[in-house]
């Protein structure tokens, strides 16, 4: 950690603290964290532990209350529910985001297209978002995420509402874009295996308030699978921790 | 290595396609019972009309006949005052609609934008909106005399509440998720009104537009009615009133009948099309 260079990190947390008033408990407190350019990782925690704060505060959407904060890079955030303009086509969705970019109106067509493919939804550029099922609307919204060109990509629980095979897909479909593209990536899950499946490190947060508890780097080859004996092992391993921070609150 | 994703591109495909709902096409019979059935209660009305004037509860000036209504028709046509009246009607009504558009957008884009603005305004125009623009009408002719401008100013009074009342609720209605979207696209407050806001606030912008018509309308009618004059040249509302000075209540009645069917013919070619293509865009419809 010590021999880590401040310009290979894509974010630094130092002693981040939010709370919504001075009479009010600490959503998060004191976290502090650093994430490498190109890093993959997996922050984990029961509900109510302020994940979602914590994106919100590194994507600009809410503000720290004291602490550290440097974000090297631009960041983009992919939210859990569906956030595709309903009243745009899953095409014209991302040559929205192409158009606040500033990416010239003759080129935004193709550059969308190319970006669908990417995702394996080549063919569905003309359709609407309510024609698509749950796991495309999210390779969309993963799509028009990626035509941002941002190099920090927060993910807030984006698969929670899919079913298992759907969710297996994508995270196949996640790692081979982290690998061709090397952004970096803070996947924020609820899923103990999940986490295992996907990051490069698994934090564990605590609940009321948010901490960092604990800190497992996952050295499993790629191509993982979330049913293998190494990922299942160590998530059985997170989860222990994660029950016995549960406990705490009761 | 290519072959596993070759797999992962077959396996994606299936999964779309058992996934993804298809979209529905209404049947023709479907669509042409939709047709009938208002056409058939539109017959149904005008038959109980015709068995309550053979009942002979009331002499024929005071209830006439189907025929004789159509026979009215017939005769303004065939001189040419339906025509006259109902396209002066209609243009002025229009005119007065597309500059209650032009004036209320701002108004509804700036207190739905904001809170302090609309807490301030808002009720006034509530107020505006409750009150029959009828009203206006004694105060109008006070003001402008018996001029066009006289019923531009009621048909205006109106509208324009509607309208601004119907884009600030559109734009309350919007989901806070788009408006989060907007901002971790980068959007500026320019770019996200014009792709974002107004968008998303369509349906219940589009609702005001049409409450927003149905009002113009009415007020016009209702200025026309009251503000007679040479000057003013036919309107519908003024072909009513010549009616009512004769005792004619076949022409009282073809000028009600012109008016209603101008007002569905409006809401029908104009609005219902609007209105479906956007619910079936969102997948609402």
């Amino acid at each position: 950690m010590s021999n880590t260079h401040a310009a290979d990190l894509a974010l630094e947390l130092k002693e981040l603290t939010k709370q919504y008033g001075s009479n009010q408990p600490k959503v998060l407190d004191g976290l502090n964290l650093n994430v490498k350019q190109g890093e993959l990782i997996s922050i984990l925690g029961a509900s109510g532990c302020g994940k979602s704060t914590l994106l919100n505060i590194l994507s600009d959407l809410d503000s720290k209350s004291s602490g550290e904060l440097r974000v090297n890079e631009k960041t983009t955030l992919i939210f859990q529910e569906q956030s595709l303009m309903p009243w745009l086509s899953a095409g014209k969705n991302i040559e929205l985001a192409l158009l606040i970019n500033k990416v010239p109106k003759k080129m935004r067509k193709e550059r969308a297209q190319e970006l669908l493919e990417l995702v394996h939804l080549g063919s569905s550029f003309d359709k609407r978002p309510h024609e698509l099922s749950g796991g495309m609307k999210q390779r969309v919204a993963i799509a028009r995420a990626l035509a941002q060109e941002r190099k920090i990509l927060l993910m807030d629980e984006p698969f929670a509402a899919l079913d298992a095979i759907t969710r297996d897909f994508l995270h196949e479909e996640l790692i081979s874009i982290w690998q061709r593209t090397g952004i970096t990536i803070i996947f924020v899950t609820h899923n103990v295996r999940e986490a295992v499946r996907l990051g490069q490190r698994v934090l564990l947060m605590s609940s009321k308030p948010g901490r960092f508890l604990k800190e497992w780097v996952v050295d499993i080859p790629e191509p993982r699978r979330i049913d293998s004996p190494a990922v299942s092992q160590l998530a059985r391993e997170i989860t222990d921790d994660l029950r016995l921070e549960i406990s705490r609150h009761g | 290595m290519a072959e596993s994703n070759l797999d992962l591109t077959k396996f994606s495909a299936g999964l779309d396609a058992l996934e993804s709902g298809s979209s529905r096409k209404r049947s023709p019979i479907a669509s042409l019972l939709n047709f009938i059935a208002p056409a058939l209660a539109v017959l149904l009305v005008i038959l109980i009309w015709q068995l309550v004037v053979f009942l002979k509860f009331k002499p024929d000036y005071i209830l006439p006949t189907p025929t004789q209504v159509w026979g009215s028709l017939q005769n303004e046509w065939q001189q040419g005052v339906l025509w006259d009246s109902a396209t002066n009607s209609l243009r002025r009504g229009l005119q007065g609609f597309a500059i209650a558009i032009l004036i209320a957008t701002p108004i509804g884009l700036a207190l739905g934008l904001n809170k302090m603005a609309r807490t301030i305004f808002r009720p006034i125009l509530t107020g505006l909106q409750q009150l029959p623009s009828v009203a206006w009408v004694p105060a109008s002719i006070i003001w402008f005399g018996l001029s066009n401008t006289t019923i531009y100013a009621v048909v205006l009074l109106g509208a324009v509440p509607s309208i601004a009342n119907g884009l600030i609720s559109g734009i309350d209605q919007i989901p806070r998720i788009y408006l989060k979207v907007g901002k971790v696209l980068g959007a500026t407050n320019l770019i996200s009104i014009r792709h974002i806001v107004l968008p998303a606030a369509w349906p219940g912008y589009l609702s005001g537009l049409e409450q927003g018509w149905a009002f113009a309308w009415r007020s016009l009618m209702a200025a026309e009615l009251i503000a007679v004059s040479p000057a003013l040249g036919p309107g519908l509302g003024q072909m009513l009133d010549k009616g009512r000075q004769l005792g004619d209540m076949s022409l009282v009645l073809a000028s009600i009948i012109s008016i209603m069917l101008i007002g569905v013919l409006i809401e029908r070619v104009f609005f219902a099309p609007i209105r479906e293509r956007t619910l079936r865009n969102r997948g609402l419809g």
